[in-house]
């Protein structure tokens, strides 16, 4: 395993980056949510009829998962998709609920004989609230202005999720890779970042509520100013004026082909790229290229068939490929040809287990699966494809309901025996990393899975170069490549964008 | 001089459908100071802010320099109207100088004016101006947080002042003190004086005429020589509850 200082010193740029766009979206957010929960504060406060059901609101967008809010968004013109964007949309909203409610409780908790006196020395409305009022709920308002920031900080990580960049995307990243060191190189600096805001706005606080506070807000300001302006150089510096935008799942395998297609266009397309790689699962890939917000990413033909158009499997890779590609093309999207690998899934048990058992199929597996515990990725148990067909082409039985867990996760999961068989990727390199064998789908139960890469088809139009660049991967790319790429990022640790350089050469 | 001349014609009040003030009349002339004095509950603050347009009248009138209460614009005539309260309700987050300033900054001051007016009131109600001026409210004892409170009410020059028990929560020292402190500036200024209480004894220190009201009525308004030798029984039992000095 990578020592974190040695990865922190050789990734200092990205990660110089990555938290510079932590801090833009958390701080932007925090900003637009005061701009709108204090005035709202303002007015419940003054409307106790209206108090109640506005703090009720808040509470319930704040109970929703962030994940599931960033589900939530995807489909929503203007304000969803995926990137930045949308990741700030849903920060602001969560970071509503807190500095709403600590605006009211500040204003209610002000003796009425101060206000009064206000009122009756001839303040208007206005001026009781700019002399008297916020002032004194000032230092309740920043509490919750600090409550929103620390919140931020830790939600802005799963915005790595749909491609707002940030400090998620190493825990991400690491999570694909089975890797604690790049989960921390992540964690860490979030968990400080963290640390440092909650302090900073701890400080404004506690100086607010003493007095001479007329210092603590211009000082404040400024130093939220700079920190911003900073942040923002980075992020914005670091952004290339994309052209064509890259997508890819959030699996090593989608990071590495990711990789390669962005690569593939930089040297032979003649436009420049912008990855938004680790974008999620499958739905979320497609609606961000329905949308426009990626141009390219690579698909598996049987799960275009079955997730994205919702059809019945079928065990033809040619017949797959044909009903894909034209259900593309009639979206606006070509599907270019195959790249060469089939992922199936794989089904994976220990291979000590399969040599003490003599384990080949699926089917000699049936046969003790009854003492077994499963674990499988949220999708693999969703999917038409996935386990409720496999169980029953197989007569499969488990000691207990299947575990559910996050794809990357199941195969640490199985090699360390809380699971016993799961269902993964046939060109996973942990596979040979963690000493995990393959059981034959002996029933043809899995439909052909291969890979291709699908693209908005006026983006090719735009580029024919870029489309010529793309048909160069087209069948240059065995199961044996795949795998062995996978092999390098995932259990050797090296850099992605070195490993498929090397491919490429 | 009719500045800050009050007339209360026939005025009915009343808070949550019971009667506060029923057909209450009242003349206050331009530069004395009116005590009215009551029992708790007896309907004291209500006039109050009746002047300064705090509540407006059911029925009836209160004119204030001639004109009804009604007619004049509330920011207007309360900035013309300095009120106290017994919690003062100084801003704890503004200096001395801040809350003795806020009325003269609104009426648009420039700072040389509003830093020799706040010079100039805190000298009046006998603070010193350079160890003060820049102290927080809970820097100040009670004696001195009500100086304050006066002071900010006469910020602005005002004709009429209210006074709602504002000596109420002193020690009786700090209390005097402040009596004659206040009638020294009331003189000074000419300043047309409200003030309530239930404290017969402070009614006699300040008021040129003492008011006695009782369940939303004045039953009597008069000198205070006169009021002492009243012999209606409810305003003879305010007059008990003074404490017996000895008075050579």
């Amino acid at each position: 395993m990578l020592s974190l200082p040695r990865f922190w010193s050789s990734h200092r740029g990205e990660l110089a980056t990555l938290l510079a766009q932590h801090v833009m979206l958390v701080g932007l957010s925090t900003i637009a949510a005061v701009a709108v929960a204090v005035p709202l504060g303002i007015f419940a406060a003054r409307r106790p009829r209206l108090a109640a059901p506005l703090t009720g609101i808040a509470n319930v967008v704040q109970t929703i998962p962030s994940l599931a809010m960033f589900g939530f968004l995807l489909p929503v013109p203007l304000v969803g998709g995926v990137g930045a964007r949308a990741a700030l949309v849903v920060l602001f909203l969560y970071g509503l609920l807190p500095i709403v409610r600590t605006t009211i409780a500040g204003l209610r908790s002000i003796d009425p004989s101060i206000v009064e006196a206000g009122v009756a020395m001839g303040m208007t409305d206005r001026e009781l609230l700019r002399i008297v009022q916020l002032p004194l709920a000032l230092p309740s308002i920043i509490a919750g202005i600090r409550v929103a920031a620390v919140v931020g900080v830790g939600s802005a990580t799963i915005a790595a999720a749909i491609g707002a960049g940030g400090l998620g995307e190493y825990i991400y990243r690491g999570l694909s890779m089975v890797d604690s060191t790049v989960i921390l190189a992540g964690a860490i600096p979030a968990a400080l970042l963290a640390l440092a805001v909650d302090g900073l706005l701890l400080w404004l606080e506690a100086s607010m509520s003493r007095r001479h506070r007329r210092s603590a807000i211009p000082a404040a300001v400024a130093m939220a100013a700079v920190a911003l302006g900073v942040a923002g150089s980075v992020a914005v510096g670091a952004r290339t004026s994309a052209s064509v935008v890259v997508g890819s799942k959030n699996f090593t395998e989608q990071l590495v082909l990711g990789e390669l297609v962005a690569q593939t266009i930089e040297r032979w397309g003649g436009v420049s790229v912008d990855r938004r790689l680790n974008l999620g699962g499958t739905l979320i890939c497609d609606r961000a290229l329905t949308t426009g917000d990626i141009d390219v990413y690579v698909e598996y033909t049987g799960t275009a068939l079955t997730a994205v158009f919702h059809q019945p499997a079928d065990t033809d890779p040619a017949a797959v490929y044909d009903a894909v590609r034209d259900r593309y093309a009639r979206t606006g999207r070509t599907l270019l040809a195959p790249l060469g690998f089939n992922n199936t899934f794989a089904i994976l048990v220990r291979g000590v287990d399969a040599r003490r058992l003599n384990l080949q199929t699926i089917d000699d597996a049936a046969q003790v699966a009854a003492r077994w515990r499963a674990g499988f990725g949220y999708e693999f148990l969703e999917r038409p494809d996935g386990f409720p067909g496999l169980a029953k082409a197989y007569g499969l039985r488990f000691a207990e309901a299947p575990r559910v867990m996050d794809l990357t996760l199941t195969y640490r999961a199985l090699a360390t025996g809380q699971v016993d068989v799961i269902a993964g990727d046939a060109t996973a390199g942990l596979i040979k990393g963690l000493d995990l064998f393959q059981l034959a789908d002996n029933r043809r139960y899995f439909p052909p899975y291969d890979a291709a890469i699908v693209a908005r088809s006026n983006m090719l139009l735009r580029y024919p170069a870029v489309r010529e660049a793309l048909e160069r991967l087209s069948g240059r790319i065995s199961a044996a490549d795949m795998r062995a790429m996978n092999y390098a990022a995932d259990v050797e640790h090296r850099d992605i964008a070195a490993i498929v350089r090397e491919f490429l050469r | 001089m009719a500045g800050g001349a009050i007339q209360f014609e026939q005025v009915s009040f009343s808070r949550s459908s019971l009667p506060v003030l029923s057909r209450f009349s009242l003349d206050v002339n331009a530069g004395e100071v009116l005590a009215l004095v009551g029992r708790s509950g007896a309907g004291k603050t209500t006039v109050l802010k009746l002047v300064n347009r705090l509540l407006l009248p059911e029925s009836g009138a209160v004119r204030v320099e001639d004109r009804d209460t009604r007619d004049w614009s509330p920011i207007q005539l309360r900035r013309r109207v300095g009120y106290v309260l017994q919690e003062v309700g100084l801003f704890p987050h503004l200096t001395v100088a801040g809350n003795i300033a806020v009325v003269p900054r609104l009426e648009q001051w420039n700072a040389d004016r509003c830093g020799s007016r706040v010079h100039e009131l805190l000298d009046l109600v006998g603070l010193d101006s350079d160890s003060f001026k820049s102290r927080f409210p809970d820097q100040l004892s009670g004696g001195q947080r009500q100086r304050v409170g006066v002071a900010r009410a006469l910020a602005v020059d005002p004709p009429v002042l209210l006074m709602d028990e504002p000596f109420g929560a002193l020690d009786p020292l700090t209390r005097a003190d402040l009596h004659v402190a206040f009638r020294r500036i009331q003189r000074h200024l000419g300043t047309t004086v409200m003030i309530v209480t239930h404290d017969m004894g402070e009614a006699f220190a300040l008021a040129d005429r003492i008011g006695v009201i009782d369940r939303g009525e004045l039953i009597a308004l008069d000198a205070p020589r006169v009021i002492a030798a009243s012999r209606d029984e409810r305003v003879r039992r305010l007059l008990d509850a003074v404490p017996a000095v000895p008075r050579s």
